[in-house]
């Protein structure tokens, strides 16, 4: 045990194993901490990042392996047991209550106060500690009232206020918008310059390379690497580690003349859900053959836009033409016969239904028509060979069709909404944030999915926040910013996209541009 | 502040429990973990007579024994699973998409109502024959508990009211109604009854055929079961092999993802809260017709609530609702042998806890660990 005793490492987990009915998701992992730093955790979906670090907080009981925290041997039976011995993880999903405040949500759970809630102390308190950690939140504020870079400080200063001195966090930026994402590493530094140490679980190379002084890879539930310095290892490496292999991150596109216009969208403009102005009057054409890409910081507007072409929300004035037809403020179905495709942002809560079978979810827009729907009933004979169909065709890896869709990893499941989405023949696609959240190799396949839409005649938009991601794929780009456009890139200028992204619009770009070239 | 890190009663204990989500559950499971709430709960049961003076064993060896011992036993307790298949349809029915009709008993009173109105207003001549009688009285019964299913319903639909709340109100109403017209309009000679259906509305009985069946001699059974086992096998068909059922299965499971795919919600929650009306106002009406023959107060000793335990402990399935109804029916029956009201009803109640539970440990996987650290 000496060698675990060692000053400077908090946290030494040593071959640990964990399983669940089916998958090793941890083997034999070994992983150390040391005090004062900040160490990424990488690896791609379903490599077993997440469950090394729910045990390490208590939340599984591994099958075997050793966990050291401080020099002492501890076994943990539930996460009050492991933030007792200071270590607390931030999860991907807050775990708030929304009807109540920051302070009464920080307390829950504690055993004070005891009787009386003189929470006024306790607001202070509170307070006294975001400041010191620069979590600006006010602890008088109900949660439903935060946006979500604020209750993930919340959770922050929950496990703080608890003591914890080691933090996990789950992919915390996937959440985040860009702004918050600089604040949330300001907080992280400010959280090791106190003596505290992060671990960072990402799959992000970019922001890893940025906030980490070390880095420990997964692969299939083994590790790849153990605390590797991140001086001089650049995304290539990284992504050699994750994946096995070497990743081309350009893609290959073929020229493919556009054809006509399939989708006009004219003046449109919709509310969020809290009834704000969150598209206000935006016009743009895809034809067929070309993926245009929609460019923008998250929440200027994009989810509305795109959930108001797919009939899912009121356009509030204009109207969406898909090939000439009118569907905006229409029934869904309108569109879907029209042939438009949408892969959604929410994966889990609006592309699939999760404790229904994979079949069940991959004829959700087929189950009205032959062979599948037959009459006033579903041919579950046929519907079971669509979905065989797609399985094979898309690379989907589960047993068999019928399992459940919550039990696919995040890959297989948007490959499932690809499939079913692309099965239809679309001529419209609309396809947003397509590859959030999934890992290189699962990257790679939505991409070639969507050039081949393209080839086969369909007009893609694609909405994301991934510059490359759009550079790479789209015939033209337009830019989104507080519901507005602001021009069209042709050109694949980054440093114009940039500006209108931060909502200088093109023309005033071209002006200035003529200024200070005249 | 945060130096001290505050502690809690349970982190004092040598011994914690920790659960975890199952990720997959065997096929079996389900299925095990209800005949195993079913045997635990005969078990406190059986502490329950034994705490009251009574011999447990005895005690269900009659059950059985009343419940299955005979012919006239056998058919009694499917006379009364009659009613309990149906709102136990009616139930799974609407649990299935998520909705919480526990207003079966209010659709079940409207169902014996309007069946009754086509005898008593009269609708229908007593002379009529059975054949137009009896669809008729059907076709009324469903459309009464139908319209009870649809007030929720669309209430639901348009202003997001809680179902929870009006399903049970409506209950209250229903009754209420029911009693309105015993006392008030059809009360026979001031006792709080109608007075007797013509032979054409009853339900055909075993018993009819005791002229050349001798030993169907007084047997109560009557067409209402038949009815129950095809509204089942229709229930069924509609859930699991409809374009309508999908509908209601995404519904159920993911109401944002059945908008995406096009399915009118609204429309269907209306729908599917008429049809679980109809079910259970079907049942009233075979009570009626099959078993009561006049509309009278007490007609149902909650069988609409029984029918939300029924189509619990049948995990939605209708045709386990037919089995788990038939045994809820013996219960009924031979618990009235033992005690009018209590320990049957006590057995209900330890039934639909122990089922509550037993699904939660098919949806987790329990640790029991001691602490290593204190």
């Amino acid at each position: 045990m000496a060698e675990d005793k060692a000053p400077d490492n908090v946290v030494v987990m040593r071959g640990i194993v964990k399983r669940f009915p089916g998958v090793l998701a941890n083997d034999k992992v070994d992983f150390e901490l040391r005090r004062g730093e900040i160490h990424a955790l990488l690896g791609e979906n379903g490599a077993g990042k997440s469950t090394l670090m729910s045990v390490l907080a208590g939340m599984y009981h591994p099958e075997a392996g050793s966990i050291v925290v401080n020099g002492k041997p501890v076994s943990f039976s539930s996460p009050r047991d492991a933030i007792q011995a200071g270590i607390g993880m931030i999860h991907q999903h807050f775990m708030l209550v929304p009807s109540q405040t920051v302070t009464e949500n920080i307390l829950l759970g504690l055993d004070r106060p005891r009787f009386r809630m003189n929470l006024a102390t306790y607001d202070k308190e509170i307070a006294e500690l975001s400041e010191r950690f620069h979590l600006h939140v006010d602890p008088r504020a109900k949660i439903w009232q935060l946006s979500v870079g604020e209750q993930q400080r919340v959770e922050i200063l929950k496990m703080l206020y608890r003591g914890a001195q080691v933090l996990i966090m789950d992919e915390p930026t996937a959440v985040l918008a860009p702004l918050e994402i600089e604040e949330l590493f300001k907080t992280l530094h400010s959280m090791i310059n106190d003596g505290k140490s992060i671990i960072f679980i990402s799959h992000k190379l970019n922001e890893v390379l940025e906030i980490a002084d070390r880095v420990s890879v997964l692969r299939n539930g083994r590790g790849t690497a153990s605390g590797v310095s991140t001086e001089g290892v650049t995304r290539a490496d990284l992504a050699r580690l994750m994946v096995g292999r070497n990743v081309i991150l350009f893609v290959e596109k073929n020229p493919v003349t556009p054809g006509e216009v399939v989708l006009s969208v004219e003046n449109v403009h919709a509310e969020s859900d809290r009834g704000l102005p969150a598209v206000r009057g935006v016009s743009f054409t895809v034809r067929g053959g070309e993926i245009v890409g929609l460019a923008g910081v998250a929440g200027n507007g994009q989810r509305e836009l795109a959930d108001a072409i797919n009939g899912l929300r009121k356009c509030t004035q204009g109207r969406v033409l898909l090939r000439g037809d009118e569907v905006s403020n229409q029934p869904i179905r309108k569109n879907i016969k029209g042939g438009m495709a949408y892969v959604p942002e929410d994966r889990t809560h609006v592309g699939t239904a999760p404790s229904l079978s994979i079949t069940d979810n991959a004829i959700m827009k087929k189950y009205q028509q032959p062979p599948i729907g037959r009459g006033s009933t579903v041919d579950y004979k046929a519907a079971e060979n669509f979905a065989n169909q797609l399985k094979e065709q898309y690379d989907i890896v589960v047993p068999n069709v019928k399992t459940q869709a919550r039990l696919l990893s995040g890959g297989n499941l948007q490959r499932v909404i690809l499939a079913r989405e692309m099965s239809s023949m679309p001529k419209v696609m609309i396809a947003v944030q397509p590859t959030r959240g999934l890992d290189v190799g699962a990257i790679e396949g939505v991409h070639k999915y969507l050039l081949a839409e393209r080839e086969a005649g369909a007009g893609v938009l694609l909405i994301s926040e991934e510059l490359e991601e759009l550079l790479a794929l789209c015939d033209r780009i337009y830019v989104i910013y507080e519901g507005q456009i602001m021009g069209e890139v042709t050109d694949g200028s980054i440093e114009n996209i940039g500006l209108m992204m931060t909502g200088t619009p093109l023309e005033q770009i071209r002006q200035q541009g003529a200024t200070t070239h005249g | 502040m945060a130096e001290t890190t505050p502690t809690s009663f349970r982190q004092r204990l040598p011994y914690s429990i920790q659960v975890e989500p199952r990720l997959q559950t065997g096929r079996g499971l389900p299925i095990l973990s209800s005949v195993a709430a079913l045997v635990l709960a005969l078990f406190f049961g059986g502490i329950l007579i034994a705490l009251v003076g009574g011999d447990p064993f005895a005690t269900y060896a009659h059950i059985a024994n009343v419940a299955f011992g005979s012919l006239g036993g056998i058919t009694d307790t499917l006379t009364k699973a009659t009613p309990l298949i149906l709102v136990g349809l009616a139930c799974s029915l609407a649990f299935r998409m998520k909705l919480w009709n526990i207003g079966a008993e209010g659709q079940f009173y409207m169902g014996a109502w309007a069946a009754s109105a086509v005898v008593l207003i009269p609708l229908l001549p007593p002379e009529t024959s059975p054949f137009i009688f009896i669809p008729v009285m059907m076709i009324a019964g469903m459309l009464g508990g139908a319209a009870w299913g649809f007030i929720p319903g669309f209430l639901k639909a348009r202003f997001k009211v809680n179902e929870v709340i009006t399903t049970l109100m409506l209950n209250y109403i229903a009754v209420a109604w029911n009693l309105f017209f015993i006392f008030a309009v059809w009360s026979e000679g001031g006792f709080q009854m109608s007075p007797m259906f013509p032979r054409a509305s009853w339900l055909p009985r075993l018993s009819d055929l005791a002229g050349p069946i001798k030993e169907f001699r007084g047997l109560t059974l009557h067409g209402g079961f038949i009815i129950a086992v095809i509204a089942a096998v229709i229930v069924w068909f509609i859930v699991n092999r409809s374009k309508w059922g999908y509908e209601i299965r995404l519904i159920g499971d993911n109401p944002k993802a059945a908008e995406y795919a096009g399915i009118p919600i609204k429309r269907n929650i209306i729908l599917v809260m008429m049809v679980s009306g109809a079910l259970a106002g079907l049942a009233g009406m075979s009570e009626i017709s099959g078993t009561v023959h006049r509309l009278q107060g007490a007609i149902s000793p909650g069988y609409g609530f029984t029918g939300i335990i029924i189509a619990w402990l049948a995990k939605l399935n209708p045709f386990a609702v037919i089995l788990v109804s038939i045994f809820f029916g013996a219960l009924l029956l031979a618990g009235r042998e033992i005690q009018p009201s209590g320990i049957p009803k006590m057995i209900q109640g330890i039934v639909l806890v122990c089922l509550i539970a037993s699904d939660y440990f098919v949806r987790y996987r329990v640790h029991i660990t001691r602490r290593v650290e204190a």
